[in-house]
């Protein structure tokens, strides 16, 4: 996945509290192989009524080109599916700003090159009252930790090993390989000092 | 002196392979539980043609879209294949499988726990919210996303950053028909959803030391949505007791040197927790919720809230959430009706919850339908020893066999659009149980008086004379 240092697109406003993954992606459509994308499906029974048909009133639904949401607080809580990522990302979105993110949501975004912007109550009122006249050009700005909507401009919050990652479009796996000496004798002081950690059962006692 | 350290502290120091200049750990991984929507993560070490680095610490079950009636044959052609893509993925890494047949299949959380694959001491992983349930036993466990999942498979290894320490204590006794459930509930609704986001919780108090392993696993498992993707209880003579003689729980004099290694997980006296609440265990009720949102949760004596009331920056969930529950302000929630009942989950399908729904429910009948799904085959098959299937079967339940069911639907077990649920599980989000689904989180005893009186109603009552 590549990278991304700064983003300008345009920023939307869905200022609802609680919109949990069940939301994001209902788990009905989580079977679906991540080739075919999972666009179709963000907030799906949000943006689309009991037909399928998407709503004329539903903000997404009229403005398919923004690419940041300023959603309410508590945003991606609950399951752990990286689904709700996808579906996000496979729309096209490439930054949410929230005063607050479920943490394994949020590690999920980073992990897919979304942005988890946290602002503060402040900067969120702020945001918030940028959107009076509807969609707003939007810049972001990973180094500066820095989004501009409109006229408004604000700071957010953003672990810096999660800005690295972002930007640099890190893999974990590859970083982790380097590591593979000092696991390795990870394991092998774990299981003398602590034996009782390898399951004892099925003849499965056989690994370490 | 050393500074005295918490459970957290001793758990993270005994996984830590490293830790970064920025602070973030990388993190040994003693059990991997995968599942029929880990298919993402196999597919990502596919792609890469990487193997699972341990296969004998990787454990698959499957349960998400486990049919809980006939298993011969799968209608649902998504369904047998994100089954089908377990057992094949489980068979090319050489994974141990919990296949519909196996008599140990059922929820990844009450599998691990009770075959001894979750002990005091490991770090566990599962791509699933809710492995905070194996905290129970002293063991730093939780959920991980796909990429994430991908990873352990590749390296055995996380990447996390530590979390900040909480501790919760309930102190005093619990009053009857008042569960670990309600302890749940009420924190959360007393804290809020994002009351212990970025912590890592600790439940100490002798209100929670006196639970029983499966208390102390619900209370574990709700931590998440109270914002926690940790909770723990330091082990003790109960933890000892559940796990000994379990199939992969250590043997001989290794189980020796286990029982005095983990009598050491316990936070020191002195310990500085980054926040410490503290309830009193005889001011819980049993607890419902009325929301579409966990903490939007009441004891059931109280009145539906008027949202012009709750704190402002709450009122306009607690208004949609009125909306979408089709409750109004001011009436009682006690007596109000319910469509059915589900009893199941990795949160209150055990065989203790099954016990409390039979102690409700023998020589009743439910006013309404309902489903009760034992949370593993074992727990079915105790269940069916001590005769439970028949009291559920009498009062006019369905008992049906084990799997994640209508907690989240996957498998087909679904709440129809409009209709109130009375359920144990743990999500009463929007959609959770199905398109337009109503739920309302409570004990398993709490839903066994709701299908007797076809409302939601105070359980205490009906217990009265019977054996808890
Ligand atoms: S029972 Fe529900 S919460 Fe538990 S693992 Fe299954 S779907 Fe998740």
């Amino acid at each position: 996945m590549p990278g991304w240092r700064v983003h300008q697109g345009t920023a939307l406003g869905l200022p609802v509290a609680n919109i949990d993954t069940d939301q994001l992606i209902p788990a009905r459509f989580m079977s679906v192989p991540r080739a075919d994308g999972y666009g179709p499906y963000l907030l799906h029974d949000m943006r689309r009524d009991a037909s399928g048909a998407l709503r004329d009133d539903f903000p997404l639904n009229a403005h398919p080109e923004a690419s940041v949401l300023l959603v309410g607080r508590n945003f991606g809580s609950g399951s752990s599916r990286e689904a709700a990522v996808y579906a996000l990302v496979d729309a096209g979105i490439r930054a949410v700003i929230s005063p607050s993110f479920g943490d394994i949501f949020a590690a999920n975004a980073v992990n897919n090159g979304l942005l988890p912007a946290k602002v503060d109550d402040t900067a969120n009122a702020a945001l918030e009252a940028a959107f009076a006249t509807g969609p707003q050009d939007a810049r972001i700005d990973i180094d500066a930790r820095c989004v501009t909507i409109g006229a408004v401009q604000v700071r957010f919050d953003l672990d810096d090993s999660w800005a690295t990652k972002l930007i640099n479009g890190w893999d974990d796996i590859d970083l982790t390989q380097n590591h593979s000496a000092a696991i390795a004798a990870f394991k092998q002081q774990r299981s003398q000092t602590a034996s009782w950690a390898w399951p004892d059962g099925d003849g499965l006692k056989t690994a370490v | 002196m050393a500074t005295p350290q918490t459970l957290l502290d001793k758990l993270w120091a005994a996984h830590e392979v490293l830790q970064r200049d920025d602070g973030v750990s990388l993190l040994w991984v003693d059990r991997h539980l995968v599942h029929e929507g880990s298919h993402h993560a196999f597919a990502k070490i596919a792609e890469r043609g990487l193997s699972v680095a341990e296969p004998s610490l990787t454990f698959a079950v499957v349960d998400h879209y486990a049919p809980t009636r006939d298993r011969s044959k799968i209608a649902d052609p998504q369904i047998a294949r994100m089954i089908e893509t377990l057992r094949s993925n489980s068979a090319a890494h050489g994974l141990r499988l919990y296949d519909l047949d196996d008599p140990h299949q059922g929820i990844v959380h009450v599998v691990g726990p009770e075959e001894g694959l979750t002990l005091p001491g490991l770090l566990i992983n599962c791509g699933d919210s809710h492995t905070s349930t194996h905290g129970a036993f002293g063991a730093l466990a939780f959920g991980i996303g796909a990429t994430e999942v991908a990873h352990v498979l590749a390296t055995q290894t996380v990447w996390q950053r530590k979390p900040k320490s909480m501790r919760i204590t309930v102190n005093g006794t619990l009053g009857a028909g008042v569960t670990a459930k309600d302890i749940a509930l009420g924190w959360i609704a007393k804290l809020g959803t994002g009351g212990a986001q970025g912590h890592a919780v600790e439940y100490a108090g002798s209100a929670i030391t006196g639970l029983s392993m499966e208390g102390r696993m619900t209370l574990c498992n709700l931590s998440i949505e109270g914002g926690a993707r940790f909770g723990m209880v330091a082990p003790d003579d109960t933890t000892f007791a559940y796990l000994e003689g379990r199939r992969f729980a250590p043997k001989g004099q290794n189980w020796q040197t286990a029982c005095a290694d983990w009598t050491s997980l316990a936070s020191d006296a002195g310990a500085v927790f980054d926040r410490e609440v503290t309830f009193d265990a005889s001011e819980i009720s049993p607890t419902v919720t009325w929301g579409t949102s966990p903490e939007q949760a009441l004891p059931i004596s109280a009145p539906i809230p008027d949202p012009s009331e709750v704190p402002p920056e709450k009122a306009e969930a607690a208004r949609a959430a009125l909306e979408y529950m089709g409750l109004k302000a001011g009436d009682m929630l006690d007596g109000t009706p319910v469509d059915q009942v589900f009893i199941g989950s990795c949160t209150n399908g055990r065989i203790e919850d099954m016990r409390a729904a039979a102690t409700v429910l023998r020589g009743r009948k439910a006013k309404v339908p309902g489903l009760i799904s034992p949370g593993s085959a074992q727990v079915k098959a105790q269940a069916e020893a001590e005769g439970l299937d028949r009291v559920f079967i009498d009062a006019g339940l369905e008992w049906v066999a084990s799997g994640c069911s209508m907690c989240v639907g996957m498998n087909g077990d679904l709440v129809r659009d409009g209709k109130r649920c009375a359920s144990s599980t743990n999500r009463n989000f929007k959609g959770r149980q199905g398109r337009g689904a109503r739920t309302h989180l409570m004990s398993p005893a709490m839903v066994a008086a709701a299908a007797v009186t076809g409302t939601l109603t105070d359980v205490r009552p009906l217990l009265e004379g019977r054996a808890a």
